[in-house]
């Protein structure tokens, strides 16, 4: 059915070319059959007429009145483009060309509505108040002025990271988006890894290593020297860290920095532990207690971070991450009994769970802080060192008795709050001739119990010895698997896939970002920028083909202070 | 703390939406309201004698001589100084007047009315250029003039306006800035399209030919011809906008060839005053600057409504003024822009695709930017008996617009 809708607009006037572009537009709407937008003069009517639009109510209009007639297929397609009439008006394109320099960045921003960056190098005294204008605007900033309090960088990153907006600097002088540089940066070719960085010349150097040695940037993200203080806390790191995470052309990330406050680089790794990508590590000159933490990669020098991204990007990390298998635990497991034979073995556990667990206790501690009170009750995180002189007084070392182990092993099974048992079978001379044939039944028996109770208990293990040991290595592991355990002859590899499983059943370990994420399509669109300050700057981006808009910026009310202080408190309110 | 954008989006709203129509003439004293016997009205803020420009005392004494109350210079400045006749802005009285702007109670005005909103505004009739009552000249020939205006010309084109219903001034002023009028400098287009319009009307009401070929003839020569009406639609417009609460918007500017003042619509009625300047201007032959009255008139309501010198763009015709190219008159608007709240719904102006002139000067913006509104206008001799030396450009003094800003600080809390 089609339905006619007519409405009049007393002393609108427009232009009739405007007019017939209208029409055009309103044409191209769903359901709309035909239209007639016109000023209402005599001629005009009889055009309606003609085209049997001149419903009852346009036949009154007058010259000075503006007449709107759709018909459409129905009453709601017909009311739908009448109602869009004011938009499609308004939706005139500015068509100034960008040579014209205004005098405000809201000005430039309507010049260049597709600007979605602004970059800011004027005095430090003046910069935050761009730059918080610019992200009121809904704008990303490129902040290279320096001498900003760093209270001001706090306000503004709080205000950037509720928004999902980067800040990246004061003090930045290097960033490459989606393959063009901003401030300082070299024209590096667009591959894989992702830098975020907070230190310039680091990221400059990094980038330029990479594109040296045939690999490319997806972006690279600096964020100002200040950003890994305590005070300012990582947040442009932070959310940089989680744009390449969630980035899936990026497949290696660099992380550049001097050395940060040390609780702020554990709330970075701690980030960054879940990228699930590896992430190179260089925070120059802290010194790295291990060179690989799961996905995570430490090194030393800004060359070979460039080498390491360039190698993983290139080949990967040769491995496949086990499944964890989460869904099995009932609420509450969550506790790591390790019950070792060997100490060496036990003590390199709890070495490399430090990178997993914040506290792991032990009869034998790397720490003494960790030292179990009483050996023989388990307390949270904890490994047993069997072949202790506490256990061995008027016994077998465990590596040759089983007994005061299995013990163990089902007195463990019975605590509600023990997800993973982690024990070493050490083969060889003088070892137990089969300990698979005695551990074997009873983890099988252990794993029952917790069946019972309605939990899953996992059980990993270790397994020391060769293939030509009496006890032989094989038969030993394919006694184990087939009671379930999850087997390895690397200790280091027992030791982080449990480490992994914890931390995963500890959920709370797991780092949620508290800033709303920055939209990623928002780095990947064609770079336009608004740049205020530095002149070379707009030159640098526009010889990148990027479009620019540079602004005649002066500071706010000329200078005057008291003036410039009531007009930001009414923006804030 | 009040919410700024939502009073100025309102403020500019009603502006926009505002739909001024003027509908026909009457007498001063009959429809003005506060309109008495013994007061003169005068263009921009309150001033006293003394510090009273000379083409204002020149038009205040051309006006008493006008109604009859005064002889010579001396008499009327006797009048004027006794307190016997007194004087107050057209502002505080709905009304704008051009230049001088001294309308006296029996003078014809145009009645405007807006039909949106219902309020009303009110200006006096158009002389023409050159030596003529608003630019301070009282000659034997000015007060002539003006009485055929008032008792030929006024009541017939007051009848043309009744017999065609009124003439939409939105509509006549959004198609002349589409043939090269400002508004406010430049009404060429508008003053010759109104004429067509009105003629018709005008030959049916006229007692005789001569009388209807002389009032078009008039109308059609005088590129001023609309400048009152379209003054008072202004008013109409930006009254519309006055007095919200909590609103930045500029909704008078006014100078009284000693001050320039302006009203901002949620700072009530309160004026913030500063020196008129001087205007940029071209010169008749014989004069210069040394001859100029620094600025005057209410004509620059028509900025505060969003055309004159904010549509500069359209009206490239206008850069002779101050010598300038096509291309400056483009950067003139595109500067109004940035202290401009909105983007005219009505007026538009081709040469940026039909883009809306920029409407509603946002006190904070023009602060925060340091540009001060454009303004386009006449010039007019600064002793009194002479009239009109010039056209040019002219900006406000920068302090009212931090006066206020403070006040609407320390009202509204920010300070």
């Amino acid at each position: 059915m089609t339905v006619i809708k007519t409405e009049i607009r007393r002393g609108a006037y427009f232009d009739s070319a405007v007019l017939m572009k209208l029409q055009r537009s309103l044409l191209e709407l769903p359901g709309v059959q035909d239209t007639g937008v016109v000023m209402g003069t005599d001629s005009n009517k009889d055009l309606l007429e003609h085209i049997h639009l001149l419903s009852p109510e346009a036949a009154t209009a007058r010259p000075d009145d503006l007449i709107i007639v759709v018909s459409a297929e129905d009453a709601a397609a017909a009311s739908a483009a009448v109602g869009k009439v004011d938009e499609l008006l308004a939706a005139r394109r500015p068509s100034e060309d960008t040579t014209r320099r205004p005098k405000s960045t809201e000005q430039a921003f309507k010049m260049l509505p597709e600007a979605g960056w602004i970059l800011i190098s004027v005095a430090g005294r003046y910069a935050a108040a761009v730059a918080r204008q610019a992200l009121r605007d809904g704008k990303h900033v490129f902040l290279f002025s320096d001498n900003v309090l760093v209270e001001e960088e706090i306000a503004l990153k709080q205000q950037a990271s509720a928004a999902g907006l980067l800040v990246m600097g004061p003090d930045c002088g290097t960033a490459l988006i989606g393959g063009i540089g901003l401030g300082f940066a070299n024209q590096v070719r667009r591959g894989p890894i992702g830098v975020v960085a907070a230190a310039g010349t680091g990221l400059q150097h990094v980038t330029a290593r990479i594109h040296q040695l045939g690999g490319g940037i997806t972006h690279g993200i600096g964020t100002g020297g200040r950003d890994l203080s305590e005070k300012v806390g990582a947040v442009t790191f932070r959310q940089a860290l989680d744009l390449l995470s969630r980035d899936p052309q990026t497949k290696v990330i660099v992380l550049v920095s001097k050395p940060p406050a040390p609780g702020v680089a554990e709330e970075v790794l701690k980030l960054a532990r879940q990228a699930g990508k590896p992430v190179v590590v260089n925070f120059i000159a802290r010194a790295n207690s291990a060179t690989r933490l799961d996905n995570l990669y430490f090194v030393n020098t800004l060359d070979a971070a460039a080498e390491l991204a360039v190698e993983l990007a290139e080949k990967g990390t040769g491995e496949a991450e086990p499944e964890l298998g989460l869904e099995r635990f009932a609420p509450g497991q969550k506790y790591l009994r390790g019950l070792y034979s060997g100490g060496t073995l036990a003590y390199e556990a709890q070495h490399i769970l430090t990178g997993y667990l914040p506290r792991v206790y032990a009869n034998a501690p790397i720490n003494k802080e960790l030292k179990m009170p009483n050996a023989n009750i388990s307390q949270e995180h904890c490994i047993v060192d069997l072949g202790e002189d506490e256990f061995t007084q008027g016994r077998l070392h465990p590596m040759m008795d089983n007994d005061l182990r299995i013990r163990r092993l089902l007195e463990e099974a019975d605590d509600p709050s023990v997800a993973v048992i982690m024990l070493d079978v050490v083969i060889g001379f003088g070892s137990h001739p089969d300990p698979a044939s005695e551990l074997a039944p009873a983890i099988e028996k252990a794993r029952a119990k917790a069946q019972a109770a309605g939990r899953f208990l996992e059980v990993a293990a270790v397994v020391t010895g060769t293939d030509t040991d009496p006890q032989v290595l094989q038969s030993q592991i394919d006694q184990l698997k087939a009671a379930g355990v999850w087997v390895s002859t690397s200790n280091e590899a027992v030791v982080r896939y449990v480490g992994r499983l914890l931390r995963a059943l500890e959920g709370a370990a797991m780092v949620k970002s508290p800033f709303k994420p920055v939209d990623l399509a928002s780095l990947e669109k064609p770079l336009a920028a608004v740049n205020v300050g530095l002149e070379s700057f707009a030159e640098n981006l526009a010889a990148q083909g990027a479009p620019v808009v540079q602004v005649d910026w002066r500071p706010p009310a000329g200078g005057n202070e008291r003036l410039a202080a009531i007009l930001e408190r009414m923006k804030q309110s | 703390m009040v919410d700024i954008e939502k009073a100025n989006a309102t403020v500019v709203e009603r502006m926009m939406e505002a739909r001024p129509v003027v509908t026909g003439v009457a007498k001063a004293l009959d429809v003005i309201p506060g309109m008495r016997e013994n007061l003169l009205l005068h263009a921009g803020p309150p001033v006293t004698w003394e510090r009273m420009a000379g083409p204002m005392k020149g038009a205040m004494v051309g006006a008493l001589m006008f109604e009859g109350k005064a002889k010579s210079w001396e008499e009327a400045e006797g009048l004027l100084t006794s307190g016997k006749v007194t004087f107050e802005p057209c502002h505080h009285h709905s009304c704008t007047g051009p230049m001088a702007g001294v309308i006296s109670p029996s003078m014809l005005v145009y009645i405007v009315e807006n039909k949106t909103h219902g309020n009303k505004a009110y200006s006096n009739l158009n002389e023409g250029r050159g030596k003529v009552l608003r630019m301070g000249a009282y000659s034997p020939d000015v007060l002539e003039c003006l009485h055929w205006i008032n008792e030929v010309y006024g009541p017939l084109v007051g009848k043309a306006l009744e017999l065609m219903g009124g003439l939409d001034l939105r509509v006549l002023l959004g198609k002349a800035l589409h043939m090269g009028d400002d508004g406010h400098n430049r009404l060429d287009a508008a003053s010759l399209f109104y004429t067509t319009l009105l003629a018709p009307s005008v030959v049916r009401a006229a007692p005789n030919a001569e009388t209807a070929a002389e009032t078009i003839r008039f109308m059609g020569d005088n590129a001023l011809t609309t400048l009152n009406q379209t003054m008072a639609g202004c008013k109409t417009m930006t009254d519309a906008g006055h007095n919200v609460e909590g609103s930045t918007i500029v909704t008078v500017m006014a100078r009284n060839g000693t001050d320039f003042g302006i009203r901002v619509s949620g700072l009530g009625d309160q004026w913030f005053t500063g020196p008129a300047g001087h205007v940029k201007a071209l010169y008749f032959p014989g004069f210069s600057e040394k001859d100029a009255n620094p600025d005057i008139g209410d004509s620059t309501i028509t900025e505060t409504a969003g055309i004159g010198g904010f549509a500069m763009a359209a009206a490239p015709a206008i850069v002779t003024f101050i010598s300038g190219k096509p291309q400056d008159a483009i950067d003139t608007t595109l500067d109004m822009y940035e202290i401009t709240y909105a983007e005219h719904k009505y007026f538009t102006i081709p040469a940026l695709d039909f883009r809306g002139t920029p409407t509603g000067i946002d006190i904070r913006k023009v602060i925060e930017k340091g540009i001060l509104p454009r303004v386009n206008t006449g010039v007019a001799h600064k002793d009194p008996g002479v009239g009109q030396v010039g056209a040019g450009v002219v900006t406000p003094p920068a302090n009212i617009f931090e006066e206020a800003l403070i006040a609407f600080a320390q009202r509204y809390g920010y300070e």
